[in-house]
């Protein structure tokens, strides 16, 4: 029986550091160091001769000729052709990979039916398919968006599927013991759960969108940005073929930037490991 | 006499935590506002409080998990937490979860922290088949096989039905005794802390409003009338009229 708290050895305080505010600007400014080095790089190993402009034209050229482009509006055209097939392309394979990925998520039966034919096609490379879109849909838009389509519906299915069958049990239990009927559950639980991995689908769809459309529009194109590099690669413009796949990647970073915007207001809910 | 005598003692005894002028707002909402508070090296302590008055919040930046506080504290570079809900991560097996983070997967280790508590016979299950109690035990198996020098309790035993209770309250203070760690238990059960506690915290407004020591010997019984006076006692300062 001991009466009082008996003598211990001293144990080795640490202080405890407050994290001092972090701002939001310095942050940004970090992210921007690791680009901005590289085009700096690049722009120096132009005006040294290292790298020939046949090879890859300066960063200033680039400028330039984007600058060119623009003012002719021929960017703009190219940029909106483009767009619109991504979107079209999205809508229809973003559509049909959600509902296949609910019907197999929420049912047995959906699931014995869909789910095997879909995991066996996923493993087909798109890019393998556009012989057949070809001799199918012809060489107009269609076979294009069909592609976007295609390649975009398989992530999405997987990551929803995932995420619905990777909804909490208990949740699930709860929510029964709260007398809600199947379609309040579906609604109220099952697809807030797979939210977050259905965001992840998107994210990597919208990736793989951008991958197809490359692929697509070299199929005979007469407009986009796959048009005005295919054209460039004819004059050996090195500069314009940046042009472009610059676009894609300041496309590609907007779209980024959505899905997060996205993240932010509907995953508000979810207190989630944010890196150290 | 004897309380001079107890006085000394614990004036020679170590901090195993300080804490001075410590604040905590979250949106501008002022939660822990000029908190001042040493716990000495192996000190039983609870912390009451009304819910939503800054308990979590206080053990969070104790246990390091909450940084955006200003204030000097101080806590020993060894402890651990356990929170009310057990936190075993599902996807490892019993003794797995009880060694996470040691520097190696030592079976025997782990095994000893289970039959501590009692649980030897389920080190080979998955956390999600462990009852309520048993998942809560593996918990603290897993505080304390690091041998903490200070442990972080936020309601361990809310969640469990009253006997579960009352043989966890016990099996906290056997292994408090033979670990010799000082605690800070958060709880909203008044008797708990006039049976566990060296000493019972009432924090309210930010600060600990209130504070006493209980030199009562243990074990202690709750059919102890001292006990009964101390839970009026605790009672009162937290403004419920019995
Ligand atoms: N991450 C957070 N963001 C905003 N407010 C918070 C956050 N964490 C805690 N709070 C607020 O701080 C206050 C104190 O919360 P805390 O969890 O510390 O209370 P508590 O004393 O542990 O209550 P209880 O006994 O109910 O567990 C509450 O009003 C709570 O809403
Ligand atoms: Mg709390």
């Amino acid at each position: 029986m001991t009466l009082m708290t008996p003598f211990r050895p001293a144990p080795d305080l640490v202080r405890l550091r407050p994290a001092g505010t972090r701002h939001g600007a310095a942050r940004g400014l970090r992210r921007a160091i690791g680009p901005v080095l590289l085009l700096a790089l690049w722009q120096l190993a132009s005006m040294t001769g290292v790298l020939p402009a046949e090879v890859l034209a300066a960063p200033s050229t680039v400028v330039g000729s984007a600058a060119g482009l623009i003012g002719t509006g021929e960017l703009q055209a190219a940029i909106a052709v483009s767009l619109q097939r991504v979107l079209a392309g999205l809508a229809i394979g973003g559509g049909i990979g959600v509902l296949l990925a609910v019907t197999a998520g929420l049912t047995r039966l959906g699931e014995d039916l869909v789910d095997a034919p879909m995991q066996m096609l996923r493993t087909v490379p798109n890019v393998a398919l556009i012989p057949l879109l070809i001799i199918w849909l012809g060489i107009g838009e269609a076979p294009k968006i069909a592609l976007i389509a295609l390649a975009t519906a398989f992530p999405l299915y997987i990551n929803v599927y995932a995420g619905i069958r990777g909804v909490d049990q208990t949740l699930v239990e709860a929510a029964r013991t709260l007398g809600m009927g199947r379609a309040a559950l579906v609604r109220h639980v099952i697809l807030p759960g797979a939210l977050p991995n259905a965001l992840v689908g998107f994210r990597y769809a919208l990736g793989v969108a951008w991958l197809a459309l490359v692929f697509g529009e070299q199929i005979n194109a007469t407009a986009g940005i796959g048009y005005l590099m295919a054209t460039a690669r004819e004059f050996f413009q090195t500069d314009v073929i940046v042009v472009c796949l610059v676009v894609y990647a300041l496309l590609g970073l907007a779209v980024d930037f959505i899905v997060r915007l996205l993240e932010r207001s509907l995953l508000a809910w979810r207190p989630s490991f944010t890196g150290t | 006499m004897a309380s001079l005598v107890h006085r000394n003692i614990t004036q020679a005894i170590p901090d195993a935590v300080r804490i001075t002028r410590l604040n905590r707002t979250f949106d501008g909402r002022r939660v822990i506002e000029g908190l001042d508070l040493s716990i000495a090296a192996g000190e039983f302590v609870v912390l009451l409080g009304a819910s939503g008055c800054g308990k979590s919040t206080l053990l969070r930046i104790l246990g390091d998990l909450d940084r955006d506080f200003d204030g000097e504290v101080e806590v020993p570079a060894r402890r651990a937490v356990a929170f009310q809900a057990p936190r075993l991560m599902p996807w490892k097996k019993v003794w797995r979860n009880v060694t996470l983070g040691l520097p190696r997967a030592d079976r025997q280790l782990a095994e000893r922290a289970l039959a501590e508590v009692g649980l030897s016979h389920r080190a080979d299950v998955w956390p999600k088949v462990l009852s309520g109690g048993e998942a809560q035990r593996a918990s603290l198996a897993r505080a304390l096989v690091r041998e903490p020098e200070l442990l972080l309790l936020d309601e361990p035993f809310a969640a469990l039905d009253a006997l579960t209770r009352i043989k966890a309250q016990a099996l906290v203070a056997e292994l408090w005794q033979r670990h010799g760690c000082a605690v800070l238990l958060v709880t909203h059960d008044v008797e708990e802390a006039a049976l566990l506690a060296d000493r019972v915290l009432v924090m309210k407004d930010g600060v600990i409003a209130h504070e006493h020591r209980i030199d009562l010997p243990r074990p202690r019984d709750v059919a102890d009338p001292a006990i009964a006076r101390l839970r009026g006692r605790f009672l009162d300062w937290l403004g419920v009229h019995h």
